[in-house]
């Protein structure tokens, strides 16, 4: 009995809805953005991180993009499941009518979405999604994150030619990114003439390192190298690597940058000193326009730091802004992709661009040291390389 | 090869100590009371963010806010169990899984709404960090203190429950409920001061296991499946059997990790299955 | 003489009874093509409603009236929907042989499985059955070369459904295919369930030891059940699969197997329509709640849950029966 009256009220609801995008185009003057993110779950911060930052690039542009108003429309896929995104990109097109779809905070998701995105010819911006392959699944999706190649091949080169390592062990999360990330820091390390002592993967849900600490303690590895998701893991493999003594400058740590995000580095304290690690984003990196940044993230959500996923929906928002600015407001798919391609801008992460042929970011890797800094622990700029391309895209199959 | 042995099994025991003392009140409530609580590790993560709030807010020293984690998560309990888990005690486990699951799903959402979605760390004390060296390795301090907390909590839930009027009347009441009645035992007041004890060190291992694996409002949930897995292999409602058995599934995990990485994520589930097909009452449980 | 004649055809008459359908059941029915008309914009969501629903009816069959708990069904759902997969990736994409191909294959390990199953009861039975799910869920996530491991299986490509319906972005055939295997899978499960079979099995249910004291080949019927059961779950992830063309580890998790339990006992376990109604209400509450607060909305869920224990022990359709004065909505 119940379920048809629930059946009842969604019946009516929908029609209203229906009737509203029957009469799509009946109101040119707002955008509506259909966000699919997993805003709960276990990614849940990801997520938040992610929409802090797209609210703050809207609070600092009167909530509009290209002079139109600008309606969020948010849809939560609980974690990992490309089944759910593709019902809400549905959803988003078919009752909600969007514009654009955006957000996607794991790969799977966006994979989900892609075919979506091709069917309904809409606009797709991922905001983190890192996996080479997902800009290639359709052909109307920019990416303004990064991609796990991208910051970790260059570092491959880097750590032999600049690091100065000759031998590293790398233990990685036994996921997608981290065999990715695993596999390309391996490629360019080998390129430039190092050796792989050893390499482990541990499970992604993993509590404890001490186990895979000691093997790497057993193999006396002059560098390690370690990719885990941000977190309670770096952390947790930070410590189990201090307590086997395994830390810098005895034995030197690279990692891609969530390995010492603020609050890792806070809960290692003085052992994290040393640690090398490659990303897309710094937050302390002395720049006007980053300064402004981590100002103004800072002031609206309650002193919480910007991380890689913020700068991913900040710049997301401003790469829709420029697109549709380009095409006067006209929402079609086919035309804003066109107009992403080949964008290029001043991010508070450094000059980017959109690759015109695979849509895909095109960025500076920045490698950072931690040192301390006025008695904080902070990721200092060491080095850069201009103008990283992801490397995989092409290479591939 | 002596050295890392010993270095393996140290990390093993502690990390199954941390299962220990996260697990032991589970064991105690499904067993004596059995009753189905799948909010237990909602405790532990309220234990948890007690102790993350006094230490960053408060700057209380990390060991005061370990009785205090105990004490809330305790307190919350005994609300819950006179207002909502009492009226559960006969209604059937499915019931109970639907309803503790329902409490789970309450506490992380609130946990995410006052605290926040991300990790929120905390600085141990300096007698606590670092590692201590012997033999030629290196031991984790922390693990050591754990490791020494865990089997003091054990020893005093054994001594209390075989040597004290109060566990005279835990025994008697779960052997017969009725003829523990009948005795003048008030049964309900029992299981509340059990129930109470079993959630407050649930509390007390979300506190301790923050340094390990930290804290975010998915905690509930996320260590629900380890709790269970060491309440089943022990054997309902047998402190000892929690104990050994959290310690074998600690050292064999880490072990395991250690020897053949490639089964790591297996090994645990492994044993699980094999232990309970072989003895479905657990190592040493009763039924 | 008349008497032990007449007993068999009592037995026979009181099952046809049972069987006979209800008027509640028939504007159940009606009511699901509602959306075709009312609500064409939800169709994807009625889709994936209807899946979760033929996943919680398999569940059902075992907890509900063999008394088996689980923890780990998921393993069986994503068995299918991987194996639905891999078959359009291997060149057949037709639908309806995918859809069988894959419940034939899930009841063929559920079938392995049920060799260890029957040996245990209660908390023992939930850790085996949530271990050897995690097990699957972790193998699946090794094998990256077959299941693409995290970032799903890649490639699937599901032909038209008698070559004329395509999968369209409104759900039109996602919502209508989804929907009659739903009504086929509760034909089967009413069948099964109100026979002599289904009889011997809310025996076990009931009580274990007498079943063998009558002569009642309990750990056969319990084998059977739970074979059927993982075919009826490999079915609905193979739904899922086609009507999405994705496949991922979430298919696998455990975190699909606590919701399904949660769903059919929301809705009610031993009663054919309670894992419908929970998936409906689970579903739709969820869907509803997380356009409204993407954040946190799984706490009003958490409240629903406990008001529903607290005020409808025997779930939602346990509650209505109550209140209708009837048994068996």
């Amino acid at each position: 009995m119940k379920n048809r009256v629930v059946t009842w009220t969604l019946a009516a609801s929908a029609l209203g809805v229906g009737f509203g995008w029957a009469a799509s185009a009946y109101a040119a003057d707002t955008v509506k953005i259909g966000l699919i993110m997993a805003y709960s779950g276990p990614f849940a911060d990801t997520a938040n991180q992610m929409q802090a930052g797209i609210d703050l690039w809207l609070a600092e542009h009167n909530g509009e993009v290209a002079g139109k108003k600008v309606e969020l429309i948010k849809k939560d896929t609980g974690g990992p499941s490309p089944d759910v995104a593709k019902r809400l990109a549905q959803e988003l097109v078919v009752r909600d009518g969007v514009d654009i779809i955006a957000g996607f905070t794991l790969t799977p998701e966006a994979l989900g979405a892609a075919d979506v995105a091709t069917q309904a010819k809409k606009f797709m911006v991922v905001m983190n999604a890192a996996t080479s392959v997902v800009t290639e699944k359709s052909p109307y999706i920019a990416r303004t994150s990064l991609t796990i190649p991208q910051v970790n091949y260059a570092f491959g080169k880097w750590a032999v030619e600049k690091g100065g390592v000759k031998q590293a062990y790398t233990l990685v999360a036994d996921y997608g990114p981290g065999h990715d990330a695993e596999s390309s820091f391996a490629k360019g390390f080998k390129e430039a003439g190092g050796t792989v002592v050893g390499a482990d993967a541990s499970p992604v849900a993993n509590p404890d390192f001490s186990a895979f600490v000691q093997r790497i303690k057993d193999a006396n590895p002059e560098a390690v190298y370690i990719f885990i998701p941000g977190g309670a893991q770096p952390p947790a493999i930070g410590k189990a690597l201090a307590e086997r003594g395994l830390t810098p400058p005895k034995t030197k740590l690279f990692g891609q940058g969530e390995l010492t995000l603020p609050e890792a580095l806070e809960s290692m304290g003085d052992t994290a000193k040393g640690i090398v690690t490659t990303f897309h984003y710094t937050m302390e990196r002395d720049d006007p326009l980053n300064n402004a940044f981590v100002k103004a993230y800072r002031d609206a959500n309650k002193n919480r730091s910007p991380d890689l996923f913020s700068i991913g929906g900040y710049d997301g928002m401003h790469l829709i802004d420029a697109a549709l600015k380009k095409t006067n407001g006209d929402t079609d798919g086919d035309k804003l992709i066109e107009a992403a391609k080949g964008m290029a801008w001043d991010s508070p992460r450094g000059p980017v661009s959109i690759d015109p042929e695979t849509r895909d970011i095109i960025q500076t890797v920045w490698i950072r040291e931690v040192k301390e800094v006025d008695g904080k622990l902070q990721n200092v700029v060491i080095d850069s390389i201009p103008n990283v391309k992801d490397p995989l895209h092409g290479a591939a199959k | 090869m002596v050295g890392q042995v010993a270095v393996i099994l140290f990390d093993g025991f502690a990390f199954g100590m941390l299962l220990f003392v996260l697990s032991v009140g589970l064991s105690v409530t499904l067993g004596l009371m059995n009753f189905t609580n799948l909010a237990h590790c909602a405790f532990g993560m309220l234990g948890g963010y007690v102790t993350v709030v006094l230490i960053r807010s408060m700057g209380v020293p990390f060991l005061w806010t370990l009785p205090a984690a105990f004490l809330a998560a305790a307190v919350v309990a005994v609300v819950l169990e006179r207002s909502i888990f009492r009226l559960l005690y006969r209604a059937g486990e499915l019931n109970q899984v639907l309803a503790t699951i329902g409490i789970v799903f309450v506490a992380a959402a609130s946990a995410a709404y006052i605290f926040g979605t991300g990790q929120l760390p905390i600085q141990l004390p300096a007698f606590l960090r670092g590692s201590f060296e012997y033999g030629g390795q290196r031991f984790g301090l922390y693990r050591a203190f754990l490791s020494a907390v865990a089997v003091c909590v054990a020893a005093l839930l054994v001594l209390g429950l075989e040597h004290t009027r109060f566990g005279a009347r835990v025994r008697a009441a779960v052997d017969n409920q009725r003829v523990a009645q009948g005795l003048g035992i008030d049964v309900d007041k029992v299981f509340a001061v059990t129930f109470a004890l079993g959630c407050g060190l649930a509390g007390l291992g979300g506190a301790l296991a923050i340094e390990i694996v930290g804290l975010d409002p998915s905690f509930g949930f996320h260590y629900l499946v380890y709790v269970l897995i060491v309440v089943a292999v022990g054997g309902l409602g047998s402190i000892g059997g929690s104990f050994i058995a959290a310690a074998l599934l600690g050292i064999a995990d880490v072990a395991g990790k250690y020897l053949v990485p490639g089964l790591g994520s297996f090994l645990i589930y492994l044993i699980l299955v094999a232990v309970l097909f072989v003895r479905p009452q657990g190592l040493f449980g009763r039924r | 003489m008349a008497l032990t004649e007449t007993r068999p055809m009592q037995a026979r008459a009181w099952i046809r009874r049972q069987s006979r359908w209800s008027v509640y059941e028939v504007l159940f029915w009606l009511a699901a093509l509602l959306p075709f008309y009312f609500m064409p914009t939800y169709l994807t969501l009625a889709s994936q409603v209807a899946i979760a629903a033929l996943f919680a009816l398999s569940v059902d069959l075992i907890l509900g009236y063999a008394g088996i708990i689980t923890l780990g069904h998921a393993m069986f759902f994503g068995l299918g929907a991987y194996c639905a997969g891999l078959i359009t990736k291997a060149g057949w994409g037709e639908p309806l042989t995918g859809l069988l191909i894959a419940g034939a294959f899930a009841a063929l390990v559920g079938w392995i499985m049920s060799f260890i199953i029957v040996r245990v009861r209660h908390l023992a039975l939930l850790m085996i059955t949530l271990g050897l799910g995690l097990l699957t869920a972790e193998l699946a996530n090794s094998m990256r070369w077959l299941t693409g491991g995290t970032d799903g299986l890649q490639g699937v490509d599901v032909w038209p459904i008698f070559g004329r319906y395509d999968f369209d972005l409104w759900g039109y055939t996602a919502y209508a295919y989804a929907l009659v295997v739903l009504f086929l899978g509760v034909l089967l499960a009413r069948r099964l369930v109100n026979s002599s079979f289904g009889l011997s099995l809310r025996g076990v249910r009931e009580n274990l030891n007498r079943m063998p004291a009558i002569g009642s080949p309990y750990r056969r019927h319990l084998q059977t059940i739970y074979t059927i059961s993982a075919g009826m779950a490999g079915v609905a992830g193979a739904l899922l699969t086609q009507t999405t063309e994705t496949v991922s580890l979430d298919t696998l998790s455990f975190q699909r197997s606590a919701d399904v339990v949660v769903m059919l006992i929301l809705g009610g376990t031993g009663r054919l329509y309670g894992g419908i109604l929970g998936a409906i209400i689970f579903m739709v509450a969820r869907d509803q709640l997380s356009d409204m607060n993407p954040q946190y909305w799984y706490f009003w869920i958490g409240i629903l849950l406990v008001v529903v224990v607290l005020a409808m022990p025997g779930g939602i359709l346990g509650g209505l029966a109550r209140l209708v004065g009837k048994r068996g909505a």
